[in-house]
């Protein structure tokens, strides 16, 4: 299964990728990174579930002093709690640009050359 | 004995004379300018004092070489073959001591001749001592420098006060400055001689590259007596290529063939000047460094060819160009450079005490003739011969002397000049030195062929000068051959005898002119003069007086000066409409063999301007210029072309992080 998900993870994250280099659209930009964003979430349960750390079940290992190993749940609670506040960053930029420019085209954009 | 201190007075006192006569250049102490004169004097005759001090000390039986030799300049540890040091010190044994007498002697003879001939009219401009600070100054320093050549201890030393001779030299040659002439003689005399000084410094650079040769016996490769001990030990190329290099040197100050186009032009100077200057003193150092280096020369039979052949060849053309000269002291300027190639000559066949012995005799005679010139010049304001005639009648004194040095210059007996001329060529056919016997036998004839030559010209001066009617002095001078700033310098003939004080050095001089000779290197024992004396006092082995060769000589002597007295009673002494196949050979030498020419028109402009100096003109502008530029424009363009991927695209740069990670990952895939 570990396979799988990762390919939907690979799946995932190329589409993501692609949206982002090639829409103009800046909130299809910022949807794209949301994409992203969940393809690592996918890997990380993935991994989190199926590959175990070599020395759990041995004598006096981890799994004698924990009932669960949640490090990869963990992690992607944490990244979808920055992916929300890259949002919330993300549309207050575009509001600003909005505001500035009155273009939603990432491409009209090249404040960064300067 | 004579304690060190005493022996650097010789150096230091006209040194010191100079400084003082500088200051009458003050404004304020202008007044004083006379005097000026007297304290260079003084400073002379007391370095010529000091000088027959030291001449007495080397005579006696402990004579003592060297003093204290002082460190001067240490480069790393100087008994390893990675560092040197230059010593300085006083290195007095017989030549050094005849030639500091000589120097010193002729330069307080020629100073007191200047104290009449430097005067000017007294309506001039300044004063009539105007001059007088700035030449006794420049006579000073130049006595000095010569001085501090001849006593150097060091190759190194010698080297800094041989330049300074160059430099006085300069100055003295371009005195009057204000005329183009001898502001070009002076530049040219110093580029000249500096072609051969390059050979010198190379000399000096090898001697420094082949130290270890000299280190591995605890000997200093700059120290003079350390050479000269060490040459018998060097490896054989080290040795000739150390004696052509130092023979390079003394060709271009020395004015020796093809070096010798700066001495005529020399004449440009006042002519006490060239009495000191290219007469006595500075010309002869060339002949005292090759005598000085002597055992060096002796190591190499190539070396000592090449000086033989060089002063054989100078002795005859330079005669040749003083046969057609009219201005007589061009002529008195050619007449020596063909002695100072005697003198090569009897350096190259390996007898070079002689050489030196010619150098003294031909100090006296010929520093005479160049006074007596400068007292026909204060008469008659011209050095033009063909303007001159009939000067015996009024000028007795001037006469006899002139009389008196080309004798002895031609080599009449018992004259000083018969005596050394004749010791080099019997050298000559003695044959005895390191050289070859073939070349031995070849400058023997040249030099013969010079002695006819020389009775020529030398009675061509004489009668064209002396006898004769009176031809007008600068009176007579056109008008067009006259250049403007001379006429400033000359006034009109005065029919008189000089005044005394420039009688008294020549005066002096005659004597020693007839007397040197006899006196100073007799062939036999002469009541309290040994047989002999100078060869023997420079540790040479005389030979025998030699019949044969002095009676060649003396006939083709006599020749030379029946052919000058023939000519003159015809009146063809001015050796103008001569028929065809001599006009030609006139023209030539009266051309100066197109020296001149070949240097300035083909070396000068052809190779180096439009050669030389044209391609490394290209590669400058081209190879160096460009790469510089080519370091730039790939900077500028290049920044230029990185500046358009800065497009500003949040994309294009989301696009260069994925190829980048992509990049990363090959290479993290494909490392193992």
């Amino acid at each position: 299964m570990l396979e799988r998900l990762l390919v939907l993870s690979v799946v995932l994250f190329c589409i993501g990728l692609y949206g982002v280099l090639s829409r103009r659209h800046i909130i299809a930009v910022l949807m794209s990174i949301e994409l992203m964003f969940n393809a690592v979430n996918v890997a990380l349960v993935a991994f989190s579930r199926y590959v175990t750390p070599a020395d759990l079940g041995a004598p006096g290992g981890l799994a004698e002093n924990a009932r669960y190993v949640l490090t990869g749940q963990g992690l992607a609670v944490f990244v979808i709690v920055a992916a929300a506040a890259e949002v919330a960053l993300g549309l207050a930029l575009v509001i600003a640009l909005m505001r500035r420019t009155d273009t939603l085209d990432i491409t009209a954009v090249n404040l960064m050359r300067r | 004995m004579i304690s060190e201190a005493a022996v650097w007075g010789i150096i230091a006192l006209p040194l010191a004379a100079g400084v003082l006569a500088a200051l009458a250049l003050l404004p304020a102490l202008r007044p004083l300018a006379r005097a000026s004169g007297y304290v260079a004097i003084l400073g002379v005759a007391g370095a010529f004092a000091l000088s027959l001090a030291a001449l007495d000390a080397t005579l006696g039986p402990d004579a003592a070489a060297g003093f204290g030799v002082r460190s001067w300049l240490t480069v790393g540890d100087p008994s390893s073959a990675g560092g040197f040091e230059v010593t300085v010190g006083l290195l007095l044994d017989p030549l050094s001591a005849v030639m500091v007498t000589v120097v010193s002697g002729v330069s307080m003879l020629v100073m007191i001749f200047s104290l009449g001939y430097m005067r000017k009219e007294p309506g001039a401009e300044g004063g009539a001592w105007a001059d007088y600070p700035r030449y006794f100054t420049y006579m000073s320093w130049f006595t000095a420098a010569m001085l501090g050549l001849v006593l150097a201890y060091n190759l190194i030393q010698l080297f800094v006060f041989w330049e300074l001779v160059g430099l006085f030299s300069y100055l003295l040659i371009g005195f009057w400055y204000h005329r183009p002439a001898a502001a070009a003689a002076a530049k040219k005399a110093f580029i000249v001689t500096r072609i051969g000084d390059f050979g010198f410094m190379l000399a000096l650079l090898y001697l420094y590259l082949h130290r270890a040769e000299f280190l591995a016996q605890g000997l200093n490769p700059f120290e003079i007596p350390d050479i000269l001990a060490a040459a018998p030990l060097l490896s054989a190329g080290v040795a000739t290529w150390v004696a052509l290099g130092i023979l390079a040197g003394a060709m271009g100050k020395s004015a020796q063939f093809p070096l010798n186009t700066w001495l005529p032009d020399a004449m440009e100077g006042p002519t006490p000047v060239s009495s000191l200057i290219h007469a006595a003193t500075m010309v002869a150092a060339g002949v005292f460094l090759v005598a000085r280096m002597f055992p060096l020369f002796e190591e190499s039979a190539v070396a000592l060819n090449a000086v033989a052949i060089v002063g054989g060849t100078t002795a005859v053309l330079a005669a040749a160009m003083a046969v057609v000269a009219n201005d007589i002291k061009r002529v008195l300027a050619f007449s020596t450079v063909s002695q100072l190639g005697y003198m090569f000559l009897a350096l190259g066949v390996g007898a070079w005490q002689i050489a030196i012995f010619h150098l003294l005799t031909h100090a006296f005679f010929k520093c005479l003739l160049f006074l007596a010139a400068g007292s026909v010049h204060h008469s008659v304001h011209t050095f033009d011969m063909r303007y001159m005639g009939g000067l015996r009648r009024w000028m007795p004194v001037t006469y006899v002397a002139t009389l008196i040095g080309a004798l002895s210059l031609v080599g009449i007996a018992p004259l000083a000049g018969f005596w050394s001329k004749d010791e080099v060529l019997a050298a000559a056919w003695a044959a005895d030195g390191a050289g070859d016997v073939g070349v031995s036998r070849l400058v023997l004839v040249l030099g013969m062929a010079a002695v006819f030559m020389t009775a020529f010209y030398a009675f061509r001066l004489v009668l064209m000068t002396f006898h004769g009617r009176f031809r007008g002095g600068i009176d007579a001078v056109p008008t067009d051959e006259l250049i403007p700033d001379e006429v400033s310098l000359v006034g009109h003939v005065h029919r008189a005898e000089s005044p005394w004080v420039m009688l008294l050095p020549m005066a002096v001089l005659a004597l020693l002119a007839v007397v040197a000779g006899v006196a100073l290197n007799a062939v036999g024992a002469l009541g309290p003069l040994p047989a002999h004396g100078l060869t023997h006092f420079l540790g040479g082995v005389a030979s025998d007086f030699d019949p044969a060769i002095a009676g060649v000589s003396t006939v083709l002597a006599l020749a030379g000066i029946g052919l000058a007295v023939a000519a003159h009673r015809r009146g063809v002494l001015a050796l103008t409409d001569l028929p065809r196949p001599w006009s030609v050979l006139h023209r030539f030498l009266a051309g100066r063999l197109y020296m001149d020419h070949l240097y300035e028109t083909l070396i000068v402009r052809r190779v180096l301007y439009r050669g030389l100096f044209f391609a490394t003109d290209w590669a400058d502008r081209r190879l160096v210029d460009g790469t510089v530029d080519l370091v730039g424009w790939v900077g500028r363009n290049g920044g230029r072309a990185v500046a358009q991927l800065q497009t500003g695209q949040v994309q294009v740069y989301g696009v260069g992080v994925f190829m980048g990670v992509i990049v990363m990952l090959m290479l993290f895939m494909f490392q193992r």
